[in-house]
This record gives structure tokens, sequence and C-alpha cells, in this order.
């Protein structure tokens, strides 16, 4: 059989030449070179004009990503005016986490950005351990590092989907499921669970990896980066892509920073705030990896950084993986580990400890802490305040979607009612975080 | 309309000499090193800035409510401090019963990286009242409303200070508060009952609902609510 080849046109509608991706602005050139803006079409029905419309997207809509209320003014087909409203899901994360105890809290933080689980996990126990002053031991803080990266590939591969498929794209999200479900059966080996892994514990972790469990893990990262090239190639230079999400939503970098965001949406927008480099946990310092940053703050850009980050975590699993050293998990210290439940039922003083720490829980000194680790939406902290009781006196969650959430009136007015939901796509919000 | 940004830097304020930023490590518990800007901010604001605690490596600048709008306006616009970034607002409520309440402000310094924890302490028994930092910070508008959602405290200045986690027509009151017992404080067939008598008109603001013409297809009742100016939430 004849081998046929089809001639493509590329310099079609956003892309130049080179097949780059260009900025097309809503405007024409004149003969003489310099740009006009395109009159709006005259209206067909002109008694019409100037009458608003209310509508209501959500909660229940798949392209709001959980139960997200939008309510938009339109004129015609343009939004004039946003009102979001949430609080569908909250259901008191903070107020129950006065009434349990640290390890306790671990089960919480699983829920409330699901597609994040264990990196949560690893969040709170950086924060209670700063609150006990807890020093975790080496092979804690690499396999911590590992779950945070594995957690941020998976959040970014739920995202790279069901962005697709809210634009119009379905096979890109079918390759990155398959993608996430091969980390979800490495999460499951290690911890048991797939999506609420509870992982971490106050001075290290709830296990340590089985064996062979690293050669799958190197298995993953040689395969894996496969996948976003192939995500790539289909994708980044796709004229419908790019002619659906370039010029979208663009925020200034003053503007980022005043808003508060945080994670890609933050570095999009041209401002290189990257908590792993800026106000460094585990010893990210000593990882070698690279910070993308965007130049437009639009909504093509956020897919561009968030492309780029998952290579760079694999990067850092593969140095992780590397240097990964033998030793305990859990640090050595009775108040706030468990004795190993062989010794509990057989030595009297390792019975006693496991009845302190279960019973009683570790208990902190007086005193506060705010950790802030990079999860994938952004910058994550958690706030604790201990009375020197066993439970917390206030646990508060910062979460980066909420705060880049409430930037959504100002980057969807004035774009279309389609454009909504490519901009609300692009922040990658998890209302189970934002609600809480 | 090729208009790219200019790629920001954090850190970029430092000296040249800084070293770069590491993990924490042996954190004392009190007494650590303390920000800089602690200090500017005594020698600026004086008897404003009432005490300075350092724990776990954080520094801790308790101020004078009435004046934190001033105290965060110049930390941000001061050349020497830039603390550009608000991370978050959020209260704390102690169990002692007279302790007083706190409001926290997290800010971030990109260009310094710097990390400081701005608190003002609101005795029991005084109006719940600060200023705003909406004028500045507008990261600060849902983080404002959550926290008074949550803890009723009123943050004057601020534009649309309504509920935002709570539906708007909940009247238990403020759920973070040590009064508010865990399970709530109607029981479980009040709550019920409420649910069920609830409005379904009210899922929409009065505010939504006179902007669009909608309006005139409203129930006779509603709009008549709508015209004395009633709100549905409070």
């Amino acid at each position: 059989m004849a081998k046929r080849t089809v001639e493509v046109e590329l310099s079609t509608t956003g892309l130049d030449a080179q097949g780059r991706a260009q900025r097309m602005p809503l405007s024409a050139i004149d003969d003489s070179g310099s740009a006009v803006a395109v009159a709006a079409p005259p209206s067909i029905e002109p008694e019409l004009v100037g009458e608003h419309m209310l509508i209501n997207i959500g909660p229940q809509h798949p392209a709001t990503h959980g139960v997200l209320r939008l309510v938009l003014e339109l004129d015609g087909e343009t939004v004039v005016r946003c009102i979001p409203h949430l609080g569908y899901l909250h259901c008191g994360f903070e107020k129950s986490g006065e009434y349990r105890q640290y390890n306790q809290i671990v089960c919480w933080t699983d829920r409330e950005d699901y597609l994040n689980s264990i990196g949560n996990n690893v969040a709170f126990a950086l924060g209670a351990e700063r609150l006990f002053g807890i020093e975790i031991t080496e092979r804690c803080k690499v396999l911590r590092v590992i779950a945070a990266e594995l957690s941020r590939i998976i959040s970014h591969l739920v995202w790279l989907g069901t962005t697709c498929i809210d634009i119009g794209a379905f096979t890109p999200f079918l390759w990155a499921f398959q993608q996430r479900e091969k980390v979800y059966l490495l999460l499951e080996k290690w911890v048991g669970a797939r999506l609420t892994t509870s992982a971490t514990r106050v001075g290290g972790m709830a296990a340590d990896i089985p064996s062979g469990w690293m050669e799958e893990l190197r298995h993953f990262i040689k395969s894996f980066p496969h996948t976003i090239d192939e995500i790539d190639r289909m994708l980044t230079r796709n004229a419908i892509w790019v002619g659906r999400t370039v010029g979208l939503g663009v925020m200034t970098p003053e503007e980022a920073t005043n808003w508060g965001l945080s994670g890609p949406m933050i570095r999009a927008s041209g401002v290189a705030y990257d908590v792993r480099k800026d106000f460094p946990y585990l010893d990210y310092e000593t990882y070698d990896f690279e910070v993308p940053v965007g130049t437009n703050g639009d909504v093509y850009d956020r897919f561009l950084v968030r492309m780029e980050e998952l290579r760079q975590s694999t990067r850092i699993l593969q140095q992780a993986a590397d240097r990964l050293p033998d030793g305990p998990v859990n640090i050595d210290d009775p108040r706030v580990i468990l004795p190993p439940k062989s010794k509990a039922t057989s030595e009297m003083e390792s019975m006693i400890h496991h009845f302190k720490v279960v019973m009683e829980g570790p208990r902190p000194p007086i005193g506060e802490s705010y950790v802030a680790v990079e999860s994938p939406k952004g910058e994550k902290g958690y706030y604790m305040v201990s009375d020197g009781t066993a439970k917390p006196v206030r646990w508060r969650i910062r979460p980066p979607s909420f705060v880049n959430l409430s930037a959504i009136p100002k980057m969807v007015e004035g774009h279309l009612l389609s454009d909504v939901i490519a901009i609300n796509a692009s922040i990658d919000i998890v209302m189970g975080e934002i609600d809480r | 309309m090729n208009q790219r940004f200019q790629v920001v830097q954090p850190g970029s304020a430092e000296a040249s000499g800084a070293s770069a930023p590491a993990t924490p490590k042996n954190l004392p518990n009190r007494g650590g090193e303390t920000n800089p800007s602690a200090g500017a901010l005594q020698q600026r604001f004086g008897g404003a800035v009432k005490r300075v605690d350092v724990v776990w490596g954080e520094t801790t600048v308790y101020i004078d409510g009435a004046s934190a709008l001033e105290v965060i306006t110049w930390l941000k616009d001061d050349p020497g401090q830039q603390y550009d970034y608000l991370s978050d607002v959020t209260a704390v409520e102690y169990r002692e019963a007279e302790a007083p309440i706190e409001v926290v402000w997290h800010l971030r310094s990109l260009p310094f990286r710097r990390f400081l924890r701005v608190k003002a302490q609101i005795p029991k028994g005084q109006p719940l009242e600060v200023d705003s930092v909406w004028p500045i910070f507008k990261s600060a508008d849902w983080l404002e409303r959550e926290c008074y959602d949550m803890f009723g405290i009123k943050f004057r200045g601020h534009p649309d200070l309504r509920r935002i986690l709570m539906w708007e027509q909940y009247k238990e009151g403020f759920p973070l508060r040590k009064d508010f017992p865990l399970r709530g404080r109607f029981s479980r067939s009040e709550q019920l009952r409420q649910a069920l008598a609830q409005n379904p008109e009210a899922k929409y603001s009065m505010e939504e609902l006179t902007i669009a013409d909608a309006f005139e297809d409203l129930p006779e009742s509603m709009r008549e609510r709508l015209k004395s100016g009633e709100r549905t939430g409070e």
C-alpha cells in the first residue's frame, strides 16, 4: 500500500509560520500595517441591545469541577459580572480539628484537596513537626519528597485530563488517567490506599516503602516522560487548543501578587514564586530543578507551566530515588512515635508508651507554626496554635484554590460565556479544599 | 499584542551577598533570629507595636488593632520592607474564656523573601472589629469574608462582607467560635425544619436578582420585598 502524505497548513489562526503559538488580538491589520479593533457585528435584534441576562452555572455542572456555582450577568454572550457562590461542601474541617489529636487530623487532610492527598499529609506533618520541635530523619525527608512529587504528578494529570474535556479534547484525558493509575498503584503498594492515603505521622511515616518498590518507581520515572511528550505533541501546537486558551483570563504580575495567587497561576503571570525555592522545606534547595515561568499570564501559559512542572517533578523524583538513604524512617522518640507492635505486646515500657501515645496523644509545647508547602495548586499552608494540650487550639488551612478562585470575577469579566469554562478550568480548583 | 510581562524574581531586593534560602533546621522554641522588619516596625510605630515574639523561628508582631491597616500599608509600601504578598487572614480564639481573640495576618515579602506574622488582639467584650486590608490587598476579599463567616469579626471597609462558606440565611452564629458546640447550636430536628422552610428564591442574593430583567418575572411578594430593600442574609 502506497504511503499517503497529507500536507497540513500550519499557519492557521494562532500559529506563526514556524508553528509556534502566536498571540492573536481581537483586531485586524489594515493596509498600512497598523492594528484596528474589529467592530462588533450589527445587532440582529436591536430591541434586545442592552438587556442583560442572568445565568446560573452549577452547582451541579461537570465543568465547575465540583459544586461551585457561578451567577453570571451576560450582555449577549459577554460576561458583564460574575458572582461565585461556594460552601456546598463545607463540613467544618477546621472546627473538627480542634477536637482531634494531631495524628488524627492527618486523615482530614486527605479529604480536603483529594487530588493531592499524600502531599497534604506531608504538609500537615511538617507543620505539626515544627510545632513539636522535631527534626525528622534523612530517609523520611527523601520519602516525603517522593510522596509530594508523585502527588503533584497525579494532580496535574487530573487537571490536564479534565481541562481537555472541558475544552473539547477527549484523548489526552485517557492518556493522563492511564499514567495516574500507575501512580495510584504505586501509592497503594506503599500505604495501602489510593486516594485517602493518611501516609504521614508526626515524626515519620505510617509505613516504609516495601521491597521492590523503588524499581517500580524507577520504571515509572522512565516511562512517564513518554506520555508527557505525547500530550505535548497533541496539544501545545494544536490550533484549536491555542485558539481556545490564548489571551484568556490574563493577570499581570502585579495583579497576580496582589490577588494572592500562587502556584502555576502566579508563575504563569511571570512571578517566579515557588515555595520550594523561596521558602524551602524538606531540603528542596539541594535538588536540581527549574521553576517554569510564563510571560503572558493567560490560560495557555498556565497549561505550559503545568506541563513543564510535570517534567521537573520527574527530575526531582529521579534525584530522590538516587539519593534515598538507608536507616530508620521514624524518629527515635517514644513520646510521639508508636513502638513496634511486637514490642508493645511483650515489653512493659513499650506498652505504656503505646497506651500514652494512643490515649493521650503527643503533646507539643505552647506555641504556633505556619508551614507552607508548594502544593500542585499553590501555596498550601497549615497554621496551628497549641496551648500545650494534645489537641490544637486552632488548625487553619490556607487553601490555595480558595484564594486563586477569588480572582475569577476579575478574570472572566469581559470574556465570552464559553471562555468562562476554560478560565475556570485553568485555575485548577478542588472544591473539597475550597469549602473544607 | 506581544505584551509580554517582565519576569519578577523573588529575592530581587536582597543584598548580593545574601545566602540562598535553605530549609530551616534546629529551630529554637523561643527567641530565634528575629525578622528585621519587627525592629523597623517598633522604630516606626512605637506604641502601636505591643510585643514581638519569635516562636519556632517565626516572628510575630503584636499590634494595636486600631492601627492594623496603617501598619500593614506601611509594610507593603516601604521600600525597605515590601511585604507585597498577603498569604492569609484568619483569627484565633483560645480555650480560656477571658483570653482575647486574635486576628492574624500572614505576610510575605517576595523581594526580600521574608515571612512575618502580624497579630491584633481584641479583648473579650469589645466589638469584634478591625480595619479591612482589602484596599491594599485584593486577596483579602474572600479571606476576610471567611474570617467574618467563621468568627464574626467585622472588617471595616470591606466592600462586600457577606457569609461565604455558610449560606446567607444561616442563623446559628459563628462556627469557629469556642462557644459554638461541635454539633451545631440547633437540634437536628430544628435544622431539618429550617431547611424545609427555606425559600428557594433566596438561592439568589437580592443584589443578583435586581440586576436582571428577570425581576419582572419574580413572584409579587418577592418583588415587594426587594423594593423595600430587604436582604436575604443575616
